[in-house]
């Protein structure tokens, strides 16, 4: 049998320790880079502050006047917006058309900044209370959703042969149903509340992230260092959570933050066909709904709402659309 | 082919099924009973609720309702609403002004959609393309209603351009405002997916050919890219749709349209459930139907597709 010397091979390529790396400044983390290239984003930015202001302000916006946005006053009340120092500069003077009811009723040193609704409720504290649990319904919804997506996916994508079988026809069943009759039938049946619509938005919202989830652990799990970690013996567990969770959460904070306006939208959906929540507790969809009636004669009512709502929609939505470019480049279009 | 298609037939059926039954369930877990009239005494109650049938054993009920719904179409009488009048009347007197608005929005928003969609996915990273798809995530975030709300008050309330309500001597122009509020988002759609598409189409290999053998630059984005870019716009069809139904039930709202996304708002408040069941039904109806036939129209249109499913 023949035996192999060493000075019979000779080495091809690489000749000397300096050529073989050759990096220029240290490597990048994954989140780093994606960050830099989010921040690159003019439009995420904006998106960005904007909602840190408007969270700001809901949050405290209704402790800096002296309203309550649930104190019933019959006096003053369809006061358009006035706000102190802006007044001088002919803006939010209180004048509805020609007509100023600060002046002709003489409430001279009252400043409702948002205005007041038919029941003298101050719009300011209402706008922001409203702004807190729209937040609030969106954001338990799709936490939860993401949870159930996560490990529905997961299971799916990995185990695959049978159990995913059945598993995708359970979703493509479901998906046929759209969202829109399931969520109001159920909001329907349970009776408006926070918890109905929070449970509503959870029973639709999963599926599309379990979609994202399953495709991403197909791809993923072919790879040489899932294999690896097989080799070594990691149980599914480990497989799962600590070799492919942490490949895929960008595009889980991705689909996220595609869900969170969506979960918004349809609260304030729900509130605009009657199955909003129950006074005093507001939204900004039940604010919506209920100003638009006096539209005409009180804009303010619903001008107010309707463009924190809108901001909020469109900056997420932004956040969302920066997000996915600064993940995936390649995953455009979802 | 054949084989795909009857699975999604299949698939469509049990979907419409399930569909059937869950409705079916919840309509017994709703509060409150169609005779609230306070007017009445239990014994009235009782004779109502034989009457209709309402004391008979789930299943049982189940299966008479099934027989009802696939034999006769019949989807029960309303209780509230237009009292004793068969849902299915009244449902399908409403239902062609919908489906009318509905289309007409689809057609102004692909149309619009696969203009801006052309001009900013091959004129890439100029002031067009920035503006069409602002527009575009604009179109994308904003709701209907809210939409629906500024057109009525700007454009009809304030410049009087438009009818601020449906009229039903005036079906055309006084459709106008609904037509654009739902349309709003499937152009932004569109746009947004269009140009995604048209951008890798673009830089595929043989548009480079055809554009280095030198044809002309429009004929290369129509004639190679647009046709390619467009097969993929099919898939959105499915979305689009159940965003136009969920924009129908408050633009229609807004607008006084007698259609059934109005009328499923009406029955809401009244608790008319056969009403509600009914149109819940059509619209998961018309949604797996649009589903199908994207699904179909697709296999047909790309033969990659047709290969890949085929088994």
């Amino acid at each position: 049998m023949e035996t192999y010397r060493k000075e019979q091979f000779d080495r091809v390529g690489l000749q000397n320790s300096k050529q073989q790396e050759m990096l220029l400044g240290s490597p990048t983390p994954f989140l780093k880079d994606a960050w830099r290239r989010f921040t690159k984003n003019k439009g995420a930015l904006v998106g960005l502050i904007a909602i840190t202001i408007i969270f700001i302000f809901a949050i405290l916006g209704p402790y800096i006047n002296q309203f309550a946005y649930n104190v019933l006053d019959k006096i003053h009340v369809n006061l358009p917006p006035r706000i102190q120092f802006l007044e001088k500069l002919g803006i939010f003077n209180g004048f509805e058309g020609s007509y100023n009811p600060y002046i002709e009723k003489g409430f001279t040193n009252s400043y409702y900044w948002f205005g007041t609704d038919v029941l003298g409720r101050d719009l300011w504290d209402r706008v922001w209370m409203g702004t807190r649990i729209s937040f609030y319904i969106a954001m338990v919804a799709v936490g939860i959703d993401m949870v159930i997506g996560i490990g529905y996916g997961m299971i799916s994508g990995f185990f695959g042969g049978k159990i995913d079988t059945v598993m995708q026809r359970i979703v493509e069943v479901l998906s046929g149903i759209p969202n829109l009759v399931v969520v109001t039938l159920f909001v329907l049946v349970l009776k408006p509340g926070i918890t109905s619509i929070i449970l509503a938005l959870m029973i639709t919202g999963w599926i599309s992230m379990s979609r994202v989830v399953r495709a991403q652990v197909i791809k993923m799990k072919e790879h040489e260092f899932v294999l690896a970690a097989k080799t070594l013996g990691a149980s599914s567990f480990v497989l799962l959570f600590k070799e492919l969770l942490p490949n895929i959460i960008g595009q889980i904070i991705v689909m996220t933050m595609f869900s969170i306006p969506n979960a918004i939208f349809y609260e304030s959906f729900l509130a605009f066909v009657g199955l909003g929540l129950q006074p005093p507790l507001a939204s900004l969809g039940v604010l919506i709904a209920d100003g638009y009636r006096s539209m005409i004669t009180h804009p303010h009512l619903v001008i107010f709402p309707v463009v924190v709502l809108s901001t909020l929609m469109l900056s997420f939505n932004l956040i969302a659309d920066g997000l996915r470019d600064a993940f995936d480049p390649k995953m455009k279009g979802f | 082919m054949a084989k795909y298609i009857a699975k999604r037939v299949f698939l469509s059926l049990v979907t419409l099924f399930v569909i059937l039954f869950i409705l079916f369930m919840l309509l017994q877990f709703m509060p409150g009973s169609p005779f609230n009239d306070e007017k009445l005494t239990a014994a009235q109650q009782a004779v109502l609720m034989a009457k209709y049938g309402l004391d008979k054993p789930f299943m049982i009920r189940f299966w008479i309702y099934l027989q009802n719904v696939v034999l006769r179409g019949d989807f029960g009488i309303s209780y509230a609403i237009k009292k004793d009048m068969l849902v299915s009347g009244i449902i399908l007197s409403r239902l062609g002004t919908s489906i009318r608005i509905g289309l007409q929005a689809l057609l102004l928003g692909t149309g619009l959609g696969v203009l801006f969609g052309v001009i900013s996915g091959s004129k890439r990273n100029t002031w067009m393309d920035s503006m069409a798809t602002v527009a575009a995530v604009i179109g994308v975030s904003i709701p209907s209603y809210v939409l629906a709300l500024i057109l009525s008050y700007v454009l009809g309330y304030k410049l009087r351009l438009f009818d601020i309500t449906y009229k039903v001597d005036n079906p055309i122009g006084s459709s106008i405002l609904p037509t654009i509020a739902l349309s709003f988002f499937v152009m932004a759609q569109t746009t947004r997916f269009l140009r995604t598409e048209l951008i890798e189409v673009l830089g595929s290999d043989y548009v480079k050919l055809v554009d280095a053998k030198g044809v002309a630059k429009l004929k290369v984005i129509l004639k190679h890219g647009l046709r390619n870019a467009l097969i993929s716009v099919v898939t959105i069809l499915g979305p689009l749709t159940v965003n136009l139904m969920t924009g129908s039930l408050v633009v229609e709202r807004v607008y006084g349209i007698p259609g059934i996304g109005s009328l499923l708002v009406e029955g809401i408040q009244v608790n008319d459930y056969n009403i509600i069941i009914m149109i819940a039904f059509v619209y998961s109806a018309l949604y797996i139907f649009v589903n199908l036939v994207v699904d179909i129209l697709y296999g047909v249109i790309d033969p990659r597709i047709r290969v890949a499913k085929g088994g």
